[in-house]
């Protein structure tokens, strides 16, 4: 099962995590298989959110929601349950900054 | 197989064995399956099946197991058959059930699966309230009504809450698990919040118009017991012993026009001993060992109130030292609340009030009705009865139950003008 762990943290602590943390986190996540794909993101003023309204593409700046926190990055992860996601997530360094929000990844229905 | 029966007995037994096993056939099916809704229908099916077959042929020498291989017998004939796109098949339905030999329905597994659905139900990734919906539905067998009612909730509501939850534990993937020692002692925490809450709504409920709520106090204490025959940990143990010290109470906590009674105006007699030996026990037998914790600690305050021949012979020394155990392990304002408290008892209501105000002043307890209420009694005692009128009309304003509001007027009423 795949899981995506989006880190959300307030703007000003963006950088309270070295990256050489989260770096070190990514090589042991790879290390041991459950590691897809993990990517920080530029801060949210850079963020554009695109909706398609009657097929009229529609493109605002900024995230969707007004939240204190923002994404700031995601691991895409490979676990056997929630509860080693949960074990995953709880690992990652920012964690304790901010949040982070697994999400079980949904297989498309073609 | 045990020889035929009259249909109308076999009927009864059916039944019989539908209360004393349907929610162990449940949970092992859940793990069977993989799936609660699945399940369900299976349980259901066994259900239909033990009653065509069972007077005919006789009730089986293990209906458990029986009922377990129905239901999986036929849950895999119903999605094989939807996989076919097959009509239904009469003759197929109709198929008699061969009981699979009890692979998988020994003693000990069975017991495991029930702990598993336990801690499935009560899982952090649920909502609170859907825990405890789910925990009621599934561990306890009520009806969603029934859960309805005892929570005062629409069961619309609650189906819907019941329904995402079980969406939730089949998309994200919640295993079907007994956690890992190293996570059993968070998890277990949250299996105890839930059974806690559901005595408490029980109990104390929040709004409404009777002070206690039976049904779910027993269903709490069930299901306190079912955990601690599952699992004996110190925790579990000293929260069945809380439980059962609260309720061995019930009887005295409210007149028969339903009003409260304050601890030292019940009439002890009518405190149910059976209950408070019990409890008593369980707690000598928590405290002994050393993972307890604040249930346990909780329990021994209770087991003091219990054990004390009248209010005056309570052994107020002992209490304050256990609240002063109990904030080390579980620092609250609620808990420096009681014991201020208790300190008034032991020392006079001008400590308590100094410890009541300190409280208040730091702004914690502002919109907490009982400690307004507290504040109310210490000042009446001192003979301050405007500050004593003042902190009764704040806790009126805050309380949201019917008994407690009158209980409240009648104390101000009380006052000397």
């Amino acid at each position: 099962m795949k899981y995506l762990c989006l880190v959300y943290l307030e703007s000003g602590k963006l950088h309270a995590v070295p990256d050489g943390e989260c770096m070190a986190c990514g090589d042991g996540l790879r290390k041991s298989g459950k590691l897809l794909a993990a990517e920080p993101l530029y801060p949210v003023e850079t963020a554009t959110t695109v909706r398609v309204r009657n097929g009229a593409v529609s493109v605002t700046d900024g995230p969707f929601a007004e939240t204190k926190e923002q994404l700031a990055g995601f691991y895409l992860i490979d676990a056997r349950d929630l509860n080693e996601a949960i074990q995953v997530a709880s690992k990652i360094p920012p964690a304790r900054e901010g949040s982070i929000e697994v999400r079980p990844v949904r297989e498309l229905n073609p | 197989m045990v020889a035929v029966a009259a249909t109308e007995s076999v009927f009864e037994t059916v039944n019989a064995v539908y209360v004393s096993e349907s929610r162990r056939v449940l949970a092992t099916l859940i793990r069977l399956l993989g799936d609660f809704d699945t399940a369900e229908e299976a349980l259901h099916d066994a259900f239909r099946a033990a009653l065509e077959q069972w007077p005919r042929d006789g009730v089986p020498s293990n209906p458990r197991s029986w009922l377990v291989s129905a239901g999986r017998f036929k849950a895999i004939d119903g999605l094989r058959r939807r996989a076919r796109f097959d009509p239904l098949d009469e003759a197929g339905a109709a198929a008699d059930i061969a009981v699979e030999p009890d692979l998988w329905t020994g003693d000990e597994s069975v017991e495991d699966d029930r702990l598993r659905l336990i801690f499935t139900c009560c899982h952090p990734a649920l909502a609170p309230d859907a825990q405890v919906a789910l925990t009621l539905r599934e561990v306890c067998g009520l009806r969603t009504e029934e859960i309805g009612q005892a929570f005062l909730t629409p069961a619309p509501t609650l189906a819907q809450r019941i329904v995402r939850a079980k969406a939730k534990i089949r998309d994200a993937k919640i295993p079907y698990q007994i956690p890992s020692r190293e996570e059993l002692p968070a998890r277990l925490d949250a299996v105890l919040r839930v059974v806690y809450l559901v005595f408490n709504e029980g109990y104390a409920a929040s709004s409404g118009a009777t002070v206690t709520r039976h049904d779910l106090s027993g269903e709490a204490i069930r299901l306190g017991r079912l955990v601690v025959d599952l699992l004996p940990e110190p925790e579990a143990i000293g929260l069945l012993a809380l439980m059962l010290l609260h309720d061995s109470r019930r009887a005295a906590r409210t007149s028969p026009a339903g009003d409260v009674i304050l601890l030292d105006d019940q009439d002890r007699s009518l405190w149910n001993r059976q209950q408070i030996a019990e409890g008593a026990r369980l707690v000598r037998q928590a405290l002994s060992t050393s993972g307890f914790g604040a249930y346990a600690i909780q329990a021994a305050i209770a087991a003091v109130h219990a054990e004390a021949r009248d209010g005056a012979a309570t052994d107020w020394r002992e209490i304050v030292g256990l609240y002063d155990v109990l904030l080390r392990l579980n620092p609250s304002p609620v808990v420096e609340l009681n014991r201020a408290v208790a300190i008034a008892m032991r020392d006079g209501p001008e400590a308590g009030l100094a410890l009541v105000d300190a409280i208040l002043a730091r702004g914690d307890l502002g919109d907490y009705r009982l400690a307004h209420a507290a504040r109310a009694e210490l000042c009446r005692r001192l003979g301050r009865t405007a500050d004593a009128r003042a902190s009764f009309e704040r806790a009126l304003t805050l309380t949201k139950q019917e008994p407690e509001r009158r209980f409240l007027e009648r104390r101000l009423a009380g006052l000397s003008k």
